[in-house]
């Protein structure tokens, strides 16, 4: 029983013999086959139920355009949905389930649909599932969606990699094809870069699947001798298994190549696809063209193909589909079919529309047994296992529209072909341009390249062509069989019909977008590859329009399916995004630090002792230790920009709103910046250097923003500034050394002297650590008494041991992001949840620092009337009138005895922490005219927690802790 | 896209950060200019189907801030230059 259907010849090799599985049924095939093709030469013809109906489907195709026979190919956490059989290679070991049956192939309980079809038209779930309304998202669409299905994901995780790569080339041509190959000769012997991409793990086309002559020898060993040929040029990259999938802008293609797919697991080191992006000067478009049916009823069976896979199966992969066959055609095309299986000995009938005969329909559940032909008023029933349908050739376009150009409609081979304004550099050849024969594909191929080069000043020859057919393309278009009362299906991926295209008429959605969208013809999968030309020309016949006035959709990226791992590439997991580490990260991990996320940055978090079971018990302990003694924190992570150049000073007071000109040298300040519209968008510390040397601190998530910003400012707007600058983020390690003992620690560790006098608050100036340049700057985020000192990176995880060995005997910490935050709240700093992007200086308090005696980025519209409303929003301190009240950032303020609603809404809690000073949560806020309630009592309600959380608060000042500062002048 | 810079050559446009028209270039003075004028450069500008001047920053490459003239249609990119070269064109200076 073994293959019972293969027959002699075919490009698969004999001696390899591979064993598959399909549905727990053990086959074998050869090496050169296909899934499909080894099942079909072991006589198994059903592969899948349809997406709608359930109805029994074999494959229509012998390629990529393939609607019906989908699987889950491999298994477990390698098992892949919607895999094509007709294009998936077949290795030893494969194992393959059909998909949407349950609970077998041949027995699917849910064919049941089949029979309830009259209910299940177009738009059923449009009319249907109407109401009531609550219904659809919990009762009607999962249904739906369990019964009308394709592949089901496993939800493992893929254990394959995937990478992307970049290509350059002068030509790259899409398809190795007579027309491709005919193009990448004339180009590589030209010595052009070209780059030869095809689908199929052989190259060819469609002469692997002929038995015409090319020179005088088999098209397929012609192929094979170029293809040599070809691979022995230098200039030349031959990429089989890569798939073009799509066109983008100026000549840059997607391609997927499937490194592995063709092993049951990647080669070690090696990925499963690679998705490349190919910056071309020229393309050439060589895709071929994919036959399209003709809809008869009960055209869906088992054993029903299109004509040209029919005999695909039989030259290519020596494979008889069925013993006793018929061929339906209306195009001379379909006799080739005929021809070619007679000569492997096979019984076939053919029905040529063209003569007044047509299939009327078909039986056998499971696969095909017989059909029945009418024949000029004569019915009669045929027994046969294998139909071939032939309803003409489309060129594949698919790439010349992703531009949006729209294909045209040529009447002499009644297909359409590529529009003119197609991708700019992008031509087609062959098959894909209309020119269907053989001749004409090798002429089109060899013109293309040479037009294609001529372009780029690339002279190539224009070689004598091999002696080729060059029939011409007989056809009278045939779309469907009138008369019937069944199903004649036209899209088998989406089980559109011959009737759901009447319904679309007749409710009037008659567009071709209308049509598509309403019947779901040419969606999902295979996007229509078999199936829109035949539905539209049904159309247009229904509405007494010519096919051109009726129109085309045009086709989208990606040509075929791409899988979702394919277009991650190496971002996934831990390499989603890079990641940055400070400089004490290894010391910090050495502690035990809990990390966490600041943009790309990872920080510590809280640095727990022996002992700490909870968070709080480490950040209480970090920040009590601070204001008692002393506490370091990197903060390397915040941005650094050198400033250099005579007008430096002024640069500084145009990007900052508030007067820097007047700083000294060796003093920092605090600066505040704002957008254009007002807002204030970031903050942080510049510090003057020398006359014309600045350094600059951001935010660390704004510190890319701030630099690009800086650029705009010196390159655009006073472009004849002396400015130069330059990010020095990771070039320096920065310490804050915080608490009443910071200056005790870093006299031991700072040559100079750093007393109150030489290094007064808000001093800044270069400095040694035991030899080593450094810098040194008195600043607090803290509210202590606090520098921030820094050295070369590399010598930062030295510096942080130092430090700590240094500040030993003061019981020096290391803090966290947490303490961080929570000091910075008891001292009133804004940080990110108070630079919200919505709120200005005024609202944050800082109104005062907009200079209106210069012109800085954001200073006029900082004062338009809406923002200076004195009743607007401004920056309070919040504490629980009770010492055990809860606060949450984001309750909102109401007033006492007032309703929670919008209107009575006084604005918001935007930080909280839990003060270990104040032994309570403390929370900052923005209140509507916050500065004219200080001691006032409200409620902070937080409406979306269950129950409500409300609790009474007292507005307080920002600053909880040392108002006066006193501390950190010490 | 591939945008043709001045001083590196084609480059990917991945490499670039888009800002928006380059008529934005044209900032008024903040002390002789008031709150209106401020408001009619900020906020409105053309967005045309076709030519359009645009600005671009090389984030990823020399850190030049660009003046692309991009079809808005096609993405025909016509023109690149350099938009300190514009800015200084404009008559803008410190």
């Amino acid at each position: 029983m073994s293959q019972s259907n293969r027959i002699s010849g075919g490009q698969i090799d004999r001696s390899k013999t591979l064993s598959f599985r399909f549905d727990g049924k053990s086959y074998q095939g050869h090496a050169g086959d296909t899934l499909a093709s080894a099942l079909l030469a072991n006589g198994v013809r059903l592969m899948g139920r349809s997406f709608k109906y359930h109805r029994p489907r074999g494959p229509l195709s012998a390629g990529s355009e393939e609607p019906n026979a989908l699987v889950h190919l491999r298994s477990g956490a390698r098992q892949e949905p919607n895999t094509r059989a007709t294009v998936a290679e077949l290795f030893d070991g494969l194992e393959a389930r059909s998909q949407n049956a349950w609970p077998s192939l041949k027995f699917d309980a849910l064919a049941i649909n089949d029979r309830l079809n009259t209910f299940l038209t177009a738009g059923f779930y449009y009319k249907t599932f109407m109401w009531p309304a609550a219904f659809w998202e919990k009762l009607y669409e999962p249904i739906i969606r369990k019964a009308a299905g394709l592949g089901a994901l496993t939800r493992q995780e893929d254990p394959d990699s995937y990478d992307k790569g970049f290509l350059h080339c002068d030509l790259l041509i899409i398809g190795a094809g007579p027309a491709g190959l005919s193009a990448a000769l004339t180009a590589g012997r030209a010595g052009a870069q070209v780059i030869l991409a095809d689908e199929d793990f052989r190259m060819g086309g469609r002469l692997k699947a002929e038995t015409l002559e090319v020179g005088g020898q088999a098209g397929a060993d012609w192929a094979a001798a170029q293809v040599l040929e070809l691979a022995a040029m230098p200039n030349v990259r031959l990429m089989p298994r890569t798939t073009i999938i799509g066109a983008f802008d100026h000549g840059i293609y997607g391609a997927v190549e499937r490194v592995s797919d063709h092993l049951a697991v990647p080669m070690k080191g090696k990925v499963r696809q690679t998705l490349w992006r190919i910056y071309s000067r020229r393309a050439v478009l060589a895709g071929g063209a994919t036959e399209r049916p003709i809809a008869f009823e009960n055209n869906d069976r088992p054993g029903v193909m299109l004509a040209g896979a029919l005999r695909a199966y039989a030259n290519r992969w020596g494979v008889a589909v069925g013993r006793k066959v018929a061929v339906f055609t209306n195009n001379d095309d379909g006799l080739r079919t005929a021809s070619d299986l007679r000569a492997k000995g096979l019984e076939v009938r053919v029905i040529d529309a063209r003569k007044g005969e047509e299939v009327i329909d078909t039986s056998g559940r499971l696969g095909l047994k017989s059909v029945t032909i009418r024949s000029n008023g004569k019915v009669e029933t045929i027994a046969c296992d294998a139909l071939g349908v032939s309803g003409g050739w489309n060129p594949n376009v698919n790439i010349t529209s992703h531009h949006r150009s729209r294909p045209v409609w040529e009447e002499a081979i009644a297909a359409f072909v590529p529009g003119e304004d197609g991708p700019v550099g992008l031509t087609a050849a062959g098959a894909a341009a209309g020119a269907l024969s053989t001749h004409g594909a090798l002429a089109t191929g060899q013109a293309q390249a040479i037009a294609a080069l001529a372009d780029l000043g690339i002279a190539a020859k224009a070689d004598a062509l091999p002696q080729a057919e060059d029939a011409p393309v007989a056809i009278s278009p045939k779309w469907y069989v009138a008369g019937g009362k069944g199903r004649a299906w036209i899209d088998q991926q989406n089980d559109v019909t011959l009737k759901d295209v009447k319904l679309a008429q007749q409710e009037n959605f008659t567009s071709v977008e209308h049509l598509k969208r309403y019947t779901t013809l040419g969606m999902a999968t295979d996007q229509g590859k078999t199936g829109n030309v035949l539905g539209l020309a049904v159309m247009a016949g229904l509405t007494g329009k010519t096919i051109p006035e009726t129109g085309t959709t045009i086709y989208r990226p990606p040509y075929t399916p791409v899988a979702m791992g394919t277009l991650a590439g190496r971002s996934r997991g831990k390499e989603f995004k890079p990641f940055r580490l400070t400089p004490s990260h290894k010391w910090a991990e050495e502690q035990g630090a809990v990390f966490v996320e600041v943009g790309m940055w990872l920080r510590s978090q809280w640095l727990p002792k022996a002992g700490e079971t909870h968070w709080r018990e480490s950040v209480d302990r970090e920040v009590l230790a601070t204001r008692k003694s002393v506490g370091i924190c990197d903060v390397t992570t915040l941005g650094k920009i050198d400033i250099q150049g005579t007008d430096a000073a002024a640069f500084l007071d145009k990007v900052y709103a508030n007067n820097f000109a007047s700083l000294a040298v060796g003093k920092c300040r605090y600066g505040l910046m704002l957008r254009e519209d007002g807002m204030v968008y970031d903050d942080g510390t510049t510090a003057r250097l020398g006359e014309n040397e600045y350094v600059m601190t951001t935010t660390t998530a704004n510190a890319v923003l701030v630099f690009r910003n800086l650029e705009y400012a010196r390159q655009v707007l006073w472009p004849d500034m002396d400015v130069q600058l330059i990010s020095t983020t990771e070039a320096w390690a920065q310490f804050s050394v915080a608490g009443p003992n910071a200056r005790k620690l870093l006299e031991k560790v700072v040559d100079q002297d750093i007393s109150d006098a030489a290094f007064p608050y808000m001093g800044a100036g270069a400095i040694t650590v035991g030899g080593i340049r450094g810098r040194l700057f008195r600043i607090s985020f803290s509210g202590e008494l606090a520098y921030e000192i820094a050295v070369p990176t590399r010598y930062g995880d030295a510096l942080v041991r130092k430090l700590m060995e240094a500040g030993r005997e003061f019981d020096a910490i290391v803090y966290g992001t947490e303490a961080l935050g929570v000091m910075r709240v008891e001292k009133g700093h804004v940080a990110g949840n108070e630079l919200n992007g919505q709120s200005s200086a005024l609202n944050m308090g800082l109104g005062k620092m907009v200079s209106k005696k210069k012109d800085s980025i954001g200073m006029v519209l900082s004062q338009r009337e809406a923002l200076l409303d004195p009743n607007g929003y401004r920056l309070v301190g919040v504490k629980p009138v009770h010492k055990d009240g809860k606060l949450t950032a984001g309750s909102h303020f109401l007033a006492i005895g007032a309703a929670p609603v919008i209107e009575n809404d006084g604005g918001w809690l935007t930080s909280k922490v839990y003060s270990p000073h104040l032994g309570c949560d403390i929370a900052l806020g923005y209140l509507k005219a916050g500065d004219q309630k200080i001691g006032t009592q409200m409620r902070a309600v937080n409406l979306l927690a269950k129950p409500v959380q409300e609790t009474l608060v007292e507005i307080v000042s920002p600053h909880f802790f040392d108002p006066e500062g006193e501390r950190l002048r010490g | 896209m591939i945008i043709n810079h001045p001083i590196l050559g084609p480059r990917d446009s991945q490499e670039f950060v888009y800002l928006g028209a380059a008529e934005m270039m044209n900032r008024p003075d903040g002390m002789s200019a008031g709150i209106e004028e401020f408001h009619e450069w900020l906020y409105h500008r053309d967005n045309p189907a076709g030519e359009h001047r645009e600005l671009w920053y090389h984030e990823q490459g020399d850190r030049s801030w660009l003046v692309v003239t991009r079809n808005t249609l096609t993405h025909e990119i016509s023109r690149v230059e350099l938009a300190r070269d514009v800015a200084k064109a404009m008559g803008r200076s410190k």
